[in-house]
């Protein structure tokens, strides 16, 4: 399958001076998931923010590298511009239209999309994915819970239909079983409507669990890649990001504070 | 006669003695609330989508009602005049977006606010020097009469100025809440970061609610300009605003309208009524005594946005 999104050692640069990203790479193919894992702060969000072109807004700047769509170079253009090429992102921390009701919410989502007609079908797609949102079409945003708000996040970005979305942090605040629901739902998404994924997470357990490839950073940089069954089976990946101890069973907590193991990646 | 007497008992019985002159008292509020209400309304537009309190929007009251009477006085028709000066407008909100909007962005609020000061100063400036500092007559055809109803007396030209603030209110509402742009400028105004991951473009979303505000700026300009003349203290109207603001919430248009009347018809009344008891003024700072109070008691104003906040 070929390439959809290809970035190309970018570098960022937050208000003319402060470095964040050092030369990231990644690849997400036709209809894939693709995890990027990593601690706070390690830049996942920056490196998304940069494909969607929504860094701008927080004085970063794309200042080495390239980010290609579909081949054409898109790091240079607005988010809207980004939006109408088939890029989504859904942004950290949900990020709904807190006065606007539910359905308002998925309306304004297809902003980008010029034929009315289609917006109604659309609508019934989202609902069919997101039932709980169905009850809840009239009540304003604020008022529906952590849970809803996620599943309207990523239901007002499929709304413009994109061709990837980039998903950040979706589990973030959520009970392990609602975060089980919305990564099924996304999975269902992925193989059904054909949307690629570039899933920005700190839950790695769920990430790879779904995800065909993933990437993990650390301060600004990839230090590993590689296919998700691969990525899970390295033991530093194990002991850092999946809580489990050397033999594979899971740690126990009497141990946390002694790390006996280097990440062979630094150094 | 004690001072609790002559401070809640006179003036309630002057009012009960001459009812129709109460009524005009009312309506002369009423209509002059209207006008407040057209001022305020483009302060909301603005606020709404962009978060920017706009100082200038008193100064573009004025600016338009200055291009109007400019345009009529130099030959144009009414209608052709009203036309040009819409058009006018809008190139003004391109060219503030150009300008002010697009360099700043991303700059804190206040800034955005500053910018709206300096420009505030140069559209005084800009329209005094295209057009002259001379009090001007504008006249758009509604005779400045008074008709009696119902033992009344009441100016037609003010009743007109109520009857299309009416109108644009219910327009403006219908386009807030049912077009796909209107949605769109509610969205921005929420979250406008969350507006730009959907693709939503804040370039156009300002052009449209910078143009919008210059129309309703328009509509203002004509009805304070047929009644008290285009003058360059049209631009004061603008305080006025602030607390029709406070009262009625920033964000709500509904809000801009019903505090216009409740400022208009209270300090008329005040006025009328409870003036004499103080030596008279209090039109002057009524408005800003119940802002405060409101303030204290509802700082969201009547009709704000709740504050929406889930634990």
């Amino acid at each position: 399958m070929g390439d959809l999104l290809t970035v190309n050692n970018i570098e960022v640069i937050y208000d003319h001076v402060i470095l964040v990203l050092k030369g990231v790479s990644l690849r997400v193919p036709e209809g894939g998931i693709v995890a990027l894992l990593g601690a706070n702060g390690a830049g996942k969000s920056t490196t998304l923010k940069a494909i969607s072109g929504l860094l701008r807004t927080e004085r970063g700047d794309v200042t080495k590298g390239a980010i290609e769509f579909h081949g054409a170079t898109i790091h240079r253009h607005p988010p809207d511009e980004v939006v109408r090429r088939g890029i989504v992102q859904v942004m950290e921390g949900r990020h709904v239209f807190e006065h606007l009701s539910v359905e308002e919410n998925l309306l304004t989502g297809a902003y980008t999309r010029r034929s009315g007609g289609e917006t109604r079908r659309d609508l019934d797609m989202v609902y069919g994915y997101f039932p709980r949102l169905t009850h809840r079409r009239n009540v304003a945003a604020g008022y529906i819970s952590g849970g809803e708000q996620q599943m309207l996040a990523i239901g007002r970005a499929l709304m413009a239909h994109p061709k990837l979305m980039l998903l950040d942090e979706p589990s973030m605040g959520l009970a392990p079983m609602l975060v089980a629901e919305i990564f099924d739902i996304v999975g269902r998404l992925n193989r059904e409507e054909g949307v690629a994924v570039l899933l920005a997470e700190q839950n790695a357990t769920i990430a790879l669990k779904h995800a065909q490839h993933g990437y993990v950073m650390e301060s600004g940089r990839i230090v590993l890649e590689g296919d998700a069954k691969t990525i899970s089976e390295n033991e530093d990946i194990k002991e850092f990001y999946l809580g489990l101890s050397g033999v594979g069973q899971r740690k126990s907590y009497r141990d946390v504070k002694h790390y006996r193991r280097r990440k062979r990646w630094l150094s | 006669m004690s001072v609790f007497q002559q401070v809640l008992i006179g003036p309630l019985k002057d009012i009960g003695s001459n009812p129709a002159f109460f009524g005009e008292v009312v309506i002369g509020g009423i209509l002059a609330g209207m006008l407040y209400s057209l001022v305020a309304l483009g302060f909301v537009l603005i606020f709404k989508a962009s978060g920017v309190f706009n100082f200038a929007q008193g100064v573009m009251v004025l600016f338009a009602a200055l291009t109007l009477v400019g345009l009529i006085e130099r030959g144009a028709g009414v209608w052709v005049a009203l036309a040009a000066t819409a058009l006018v407008m809008i190139v003004l909100a391109f060219a503030i977006e150009r300008a002010v909007l697009r360099p700043l962005v991303n700059q804190p609020q206040i800034i955005l606010f500053m910018a709206t000061i300096g420009l505030n100063f140069f559209l005084e400036g800009f329209g005094e020097m295209l057009w002259g500092a001379n009090v001007k007559k504008l006249d758009v055809g509604i005779p400045d009469r008074s008709f009696m109803a119902a033992g009344m007396q009441i100016n037609q030209l003010e009743l007109s100025a109520g009857g299309i603030a009416a109108i644009l209110v219910v327009v403006l509402a219908i386009f807030f809440q049912k077009t796909r742009i209107g949605r769109a400028l509610r969205a921005v105004a929420d979250d406008h970061e969350a507006a730009l991951s959907i693709g939503i473009p804040l370039k156009t979303i300002w052009v449209v609610v910078w143009s919008v505000a210059g129309l309703v700026a328009i509509v203002a300009g004509i009805m304070w300009g047929a009644k008290s003349g285009v003058q360059f203290s049209l631009s004061l109207i603008a305080l006025k605003a602030l607390p029709v603001l406070i009262l009625g919430g920033f964000e709500s248009v509904p809000g801009a309208i019903v505090g216009g009347l409740i400022i208009g018809v209270g300090e008329k009344i005040g006025e009328v009524y409870w003036g004499p008891l103080v030596g008279g003024a209090i039109e002057n700072w009524f408005a800003y005594v119940l802002a405060l109070a409101f303030l204290l008691i509802r700082p969201q104003g009547l009709f704000g946005e709740k504050i929406i906040e889930r634990v």
